[in-house]
């Protein structure tokens, strides 16, 4: 359970940084009067929806990171072997990058209100993004054909399931990337709501691109190689 | 007194107040049933979590018929009563509890505690019920599918949860169960991000985190444990409906069975066991913060008494939150690990045992001289106090890894974390539904049929888990459906287990009158007025009772202070109210 260990110590010690800097040393007993509080008089704050988005993203990384805390404690039995990576993978990193630089792209057009260059790269990402699954779904077509079927060992089953579940948080990120895209189509919404849907989008896709590289790592086994590398500095 | 002002201008800053979007329903059914507001949420979680539980306690008088009376009902077979078990304790740890606590008290009270108009996210605050609904289905069609719900007890340990020998493991059972569980985190995500960021973002103006309500706090704190723990035993579902259905080996080691080798090999059971432990430790906390936070308000109310140590009260309520992640082998103490892990884990285990035992001494220290109303909310929460108290000691014999070795497996841990985590926080919801009924519907509940409701509960609780710890003691094991005269223990207990059994029935009465009680007030209760029992939080201030949709009327309220002070010495009334400037007069509005 140590990589969700490491995760939550980083989740609960941001959280005590910010409870640090909510006051919570203060005696309320003590005071009396009107506080600025959060959020109307607060105009500089993070817009609700990125803050609900940097919660809900902290959630889905706790995920991934109980997945690989599983992988990890899995993969010390002696029946462990490893699927082959398909070199097909390696295709669709690149094309994830290219949905997320797309979508950075997007972002800086949007803060500089160039519509058309929000809608290019606003599809180029959804493009990208799709053909990413459709390189996913080919990844898996090969290792089943090569025999490698989800129960011939758990070190395949984890190899389904956690490009599956990758797959359907991208796949989920469609639809909010779909909404984005009808309102850079529509005329009439005014320039700061496209730009916060964009930024959520590419942060969102930012985040799976960086959950994807971990995944990588996990499923090329270069994290066994790196905790062994850890171990014998430590001896 | 300490001016929190901002010092540049006396009096509050002109603040741009936008208009909240509310969704304004247009229909019945958007107004009733796929309602945007959150109190209406709020009731439909806690009814939907009522409704389900009493299943669960139809349940638990099962078991209590066959354990109190052995042999004499026939229709409980051995596999129905392994069936019952389990169900009783998923749906009361996870469908009751978790629901009422986080969806229905978390949806009623944190928008107006916090003087906001509604949830943040009301559409996905919306959804979430339905899908948590969508759950509870899903779980109570398990009992009409063919070879009936899965009897894998709670835990749905690995690898008899999937084999065929355990009832429902090899037929629909199971796989409703872990689809059911999913479905719920699925909606509990939804909703609890609205709790969250609720608290983060939709507080009104002068209300720090440091003036809310402790019932908030335990709330907030309790949603984001849930937030980071409910992945474990996301994981741990859908690796094992892997399992179940795909034939991968995740849990599963090699097995024989009917002497036939399965298709199964090489998974870890142990590492279901993880997984779920570190969702299910948490859970425990989940569950118990928004109890403590409600029984801190209802005593400081009923007391008259500001509560003693605010600032120790949110810490500990907030160390305890981080430290309960890494408790939670302690539940596994017979799995076969290794003694240095078990110490590390008892450790922790009794370390927790410091914040809370200094919410403990708080909640004395707050009654201590205090004008203690004996109120039905009140001797609800004084029931939790001690109850809480003798199931959080058995807690620290229990988190020892020696004392737990021989005492796992009998019912000795059945009456502790009945009484820590079952009776304490159910009696923590009753005070608090005595507590808040009045704002929900205008009306008070029924004196009489309260009484006679917690006097049951109360003494009956005791009546059932007492003798229940000096049977485990005996040696009586848990998860036996049927013990005769067994060489192992040291007295007979048939008599105690009859008694047991007869006492269940009765607290299981009392709930009906309290049922009844919620609906015969509802027409014929005393009017209550907007602030019966004259407390200082926002949800009393609102200027209609029961509140509409959008909570304030023309304006949110303004906070001036923080939530507990009653009995303030020159004050006109023994409480001041959250948005009561005095001594001044109210501050200008932009």
């Amino acid at each position: 359970m140590s990589a969700v260990l490491v995760f939550l110590a980083v989740v609960i010690g941001f959280s005590f940084w910010w409870l640090y800097h909510q006051k919570v040393m203060e005696k309320p007993w003590l005071e009396r009067g009107v506080h600025t509080a959060l959020p109307e008089t607060d105009v500089s704050g993070m817009p609700t929806a990125k803050i609900a988005l940097a919660v809900f993203l902290a959630v889905v990384g706790s995920l991934f990171a109980l997945f690989a805390s599983a992988y990890f404690m899995r993969m010390n039995y002696a029946d462990w072997q490893a699927p082959p990576m398909p070199r097909l993978l390696w295709l669709n990193t690149g094309v994830l990058v290219m949905a997320s630089v797309a979508l950075s792209c997007a972002v800086r057009a949007a803060r500089d209100g160039q519509r058309a260059l929000v809608r290019l790269g606003l599809a180029a990402a959804g493009l990208a993004s799709l053909v990413f699954l459709a390189g996913q779904l080919f990844a898996w077509h090969s290792l089943a054909a090569a025999g490698h079927y989800l129960d011939v060992n758990p070190a395949n089953g984890f190899f389904y399931l956690l490009t599956g579940v990758h797959g359907l948080h991208i796949l989920g990120g469609l639809v909010a990337l779909a909404r984005s895209m009808g309102r850079a189509w529509t005329r009439e919404v005014p320039a700061e709501r496209l730009r916060l849907g964009v930024e959520l989008c590419a942060a969102y896709w930012h985040f799976l691109l960086f959950v994807w590289l971990g995944i990588l790592v996990l499923l090329a086994g270069w994290a066994g190689d790196l905790i062994a590398l850890c171990r014998q500095i430590l001896a | 007194m300490v001016d929190a002002t901002p010092r540049s201008h006396r009096d509050v800053p002109p603040a741009e107040v936008p208009e909240v979007e509310l969704y304004h329903p247009r229909s019945w059914w958007t107004t009733y049933v796929f309602s945007q507001d959150a109190k209406v949420i709020a009731i439909q979680y806690a009814g939907t979590a009522i409704a389900i539980g009493l299943v669960a306690l139809v349940l638990s008088w099962l078991m209590r018929l066959q354990l109190g009376f052995p042999g004499t009902f026939d229709f409980i077979t051995p596999e129905a009563y392994y069936q019952f078990i389990t169900m009783h304790g998923m749906i009361m740890v996870i469908y009751l509890l978790t629901a009422i606590f986080l969806g229905g008290f978390g949806n009623y009270l944190i928008p107006l505690m916090v003087g906001a108009r509604d949830m943040v996210f009301p559409y996905v605050n919306m959804l979430s019920y339905w899908v948590y609904l969508l759950a509870v289905v899903v779980l109570a069609a398990s009992f009409f599918a063919p070879g009936g719900p899965t009897g894998a007890g709670w835990t749905l340990y690995p690898p008899q949860a999937i084999l065929s020998g355990t009832p429902g493991g090899n037929d629909w059972g199971i796989i409703l169960m872990l689809v059911s569980l999913i479905l719920f985190i699925i909606g509990f995500t939804m909703g609890g991000l609205n709790y969250v960021i609720t608290v983060i973002q939709g507080r009104t103006r002068g209300m720090t985190l440091m003036r809310m309500p402790l019932t908030v706090w335990g709330i907030f704190t309790a949603t984001v444990m849930a937030l980071f723990a409910f992945p474990a035993l996301f994981v741990a579902c859908v690796m094992m409906l892997f399992d179940r259905l795909l034939g991968t080996s995740f849990f599963m080691p090699a097995l024989v069975e009917m002497g036939e080798l399965l298709r199964y090999g090489g998974g870890s059971p142990i590492l279901f066991q993880h997984l779920f432990w570190f969702f299910g430790h948490p859970e425990v906390y989940i569950v118990a913060l928004p109890a403590f936070g409600i029984v801190s308000d209802l005593i400081s109310t009923h007391a008259r008494k500001n509560i003693f140590g605010y600032r120790m009260m949110v810490w500990a309520i907030v160390i305890i939150g981080a430290l309960s992640f890494v408790v939670w082998a302690h539940h596994m103490y017979v799995s076969g690990m290794h003694p240095w892990f078990g110490f590390f884990f008892a450790t922790t285990t009794l370390i927790i045992a410091v914040p809370t035992a200094i919410k403990v001494y708080n909640w004395v220290l707050t009654l201590w001289r205090g004008d203690i109303h004996l109120t039905l909310p009140m001797l609800f929460a004084l029931a939790f106090i001690v109850t809480f108290v003798n199931g959080g000691l058995t807690g620290l014999f229990l988190g020892n890894v020696v004392v737990d070795v021989p005492l796992s497996d009998t019912m000795f841990v059945v009456a502790h974390f009945h009484m820590v985590m079952g009776v304490a926080p159910i009696l923590v919801i009753f005070g608090a539904i005595y507590h808040w009924y009045p704002k929900i519907t205008g009306r008070m509940l029924d004196e009489r049929m309260g009484q006679f409701h917690f006097w049951v509960t109360f003494i009956g609780a005791y009546a059932i888990f007492f003798p229940m710890h000096y049977v485990g003691l005996v040696g009586v094991p848990r998860r036996y459906p049927e013990i005769g005269a067994e060489a192992f223990m040291t007295a007979p207990v048939g008599g105690l287990n009859a008694f047991i059994s007869v006492a269940a029935f009765v607290v299981g009465f009392a709930q009906m009158v309290f049922l009844f009680n919620l609906l015969w007030s509802l027409r014929h209760g005393r009017e209550a007025g907007s602030n019966p029992w004259r407390a200082t939080t926002l949800e009393w201030q609102t200027p209609t009772t029961p509140p509409p949709h959008g909570n304030w009327g023309e304006e949110r309220p303004l906070v001036y202070r923080w939530a507990y002070d009653y009995s303030v010495p020159g004050a006109p009334q023994d409480f001041i109210a959250q948005n009561d400037p005095w001594p001044d007069r109210p501050a200008r509005r932009p």
